[in-house]
């Protein structure tokens, strides 16, 4: 592990999973040590894992909180990306708008509980609308930041190409602001995947947030309750990946430069 | 002969009386006072004068990106009221998109010719500035000198009968910034263009222009307009060369040694 050298192929698995193996292992002993009763050892939420998959509650739990990220996270950004834009391109509307934004941005989506409910009663779109939420202010105002921060040069270049303002929006602003918009998406995703499992718990009766306080309400399962914990993690992780991903795409590559 | 030249022909580009003042904070703040300049067709101008003088803002009045305060400013005899595909700015530096690859950058204007068209006056372009092999490489992968390049080649594409460059070869270390001047002057001569080249450097200004233009400090008055009469290749080592070299620095209020 030289810090200047680039780390090999092995390495670049092999350190992770030495740290991942060193936590297990902390983790089994602390158990023993402890003679707890109530916390589970490793083994037993890989049994307790095992046995959801087995039940098959587990992937229509996975697929019902995907598909409530994918709803609210999806309307989020079908809203927050042409609001954003138009915050950004605006200065005078972003004046306008944005103390709304700035003291609604701060309220953890958590305290829309009760106004969801109120609004949708118990169920599922009361949990979309909260992940909505969730997604939906650091979108736009990622976007509108994006678009206040791309060099006045690009936009002197497209009118000086003869360009109308929507096409120097659309051809110029937008592309220039592109990574820094997927970064706000990204960042809004990882919002939204812990939003759901908060809402879960509270607005429905099913999906991982359901399965972690179900599995503790009946029956104190506490090896099932972590075994969801680490499903709704690795999930987590897998999201972040893909976007990552797209953020190495060739023609986009250029705004992550400082990254890599 | 002699008719033709005794024949008033309209001035490509005619500056009348051009004055600029900016306001900030309720105070007013002159810039440029009073200019007045004739700039025949495909004529190679280069501005020169002591930093913070104006020469960017006369550029960004003669673009049409900032309005005139007094005076007017003609291209073909029609007032420039704002920017124009006909004559392209070139910027110093991070002018070309970084999104688009060399190609896309070149074809960005080209939205309204033929596919056919487009990759045709591209391949030129990409020929004529020296890219060819870098099609499909995006400005990051390029050195500063092919940015600027390409940023030339991506004007010269739209076809403009002027190009502005303001300052386009000073973020670049000396030696790029010669072979630059050269490669400049060989495109300048095979595409005739008018050229409006703003710089802060003598030497540039009398290896490449017809004639210079010296403004003063602020606010900015015409000081001199000093006629290069250096046969091109231009040797910058033969004494007219230095001589007018000197006269500039002399305009400008610089001192000879160092």
């Amino acid at each position: 592990m030289r810090s200047l050298a680039k780390p090999s192929a092995w390495e670049k698995f092999f350190w992770p999973l030495l740290t991942a193996g060193v936590l297990l292992i902390a983790w089994r002993y602390s158990v023993v040590w402890t003679g707890t009763k109530v916390f589970p050892s490793p083994a037993l939420v890989a049994h307790g894992f095992v046995e959801l998959v087995h039940k098959h509650v587990l992937w229509k739990d996975i697929g019902d909180s995907l598909r409530r990220v994918a709803l609210g996270y999806g309307a989020a950004v079908l809203t927050g990306i042409p609001i954003g834009l138009a915050l950004g391109w605006y200065p005078a509307l972003n004046q306008v708008v944005n103390p709304v934004v700035q003291i609604l941005r701060p309220i953890s989506p958590l305290a829309w509980i009760p106004v969801a409910i109120i609004l949708f009663g118990i169920g599922d779109p009361a949990a979309v609308f909260l992940i909505f939420l969730s997604a939906f202010f650091p979108i736009v105002v990622g976007c509108a930041g994006s678009v206040s921060s791309v060099p006045s040069i690009y936009r002197r270049a497209g009118r000086n190409f003869g360009f109308s303002p929507l096409q120097v929006l659309t051809k110029v602003v937008f592309p220039a602001a592109l990574p820094q918009i997927l970064v706000s998406l990204r960042i809004a995703l990882g919002v939204a995947w812990l939003v759901v499992v908060a809402a879960e718990m509270i607005a429905v009766d099913s999906g991982l947030g359901y399965l972690v306080i179900d599995s503790r309400n009946s029956g104190k399962r506490y090896d099932l309750v972590v075994a969801a914990m680490l499903t709704i993690g690795v999930i987590g992780l897998a999201l972040d990946i893909i976007f990552r991903r797209l953020e190495k795409l060739r023609s986009l590559r250029w705004g992550f430069r400082h990254e890599s | 002969m002699v008719a033709a030249e005794n024949r008033t022909v309209l001035p490509k580009l005619r500056l009348d009386h051009v004055g600029k003042v900016f306001e900030s904070d309720g105070k007013t703040v002159s810039v440029l006072d009073d200019l007045s300049l004739d700039v025949a067709e495909g004529e190679f101008i280069c501005l020169v004068g002591p930093s913070g003088c104006g020469k960017s803002t006369l550029l960004n009045l003669i673009g049409g990106f900032l309005a005139l305060s007094s005076g007017a400013i003609l291209i073909d005899g029609e007032a420039v009221l704002g920017p124009d595909p006909r004559r392209i700015l070139v910027f110093q530096e991070r002018g070309v998109f970084p999104w688009l690859t060399v190609e896309g950058n070149i074809g960005f204007g080209l939205g309204k010719l033929t596919p056919f068209e487009r990759r045709q006056r591209i391949a030129h372009y990409v020929q004529l500035v020296q890219l060819s092999g870098f099609e499909h490489s995006y400005p990051a992968d390029l050195s500063g000198g092919m940015q600027q390049r390409l940023q030339v080649a991506r004007a010269l594409a739209v076809d403009p009968d002027i190009l502005y460059l303001d300052e386009p070869f000073g973020a670049l270390d000396s030696v790029t910034r010669l072979v630059m001047r050269q490669e400049l002057l060989r495109i300048w001569q095979t595409e005739r263009r008018t050229i409006i080249f703003v710089t802060h450097d003598i030497d540039e200004a009398v290896q490449l222009a017809d004639r210079v233009v010296v403004l003063s400090s602020r606010p900015a008055k015409i000081q001199e307009v000093v006629t290069i009469d250096l046969p091109r290749p231009r040797n910058i080592s033969a004494p007219r060369y230095l001589e007018l070299r000197d006269q500039l620095l002399d305009s400008i209020g610089l001192a000879h040694a160092i």
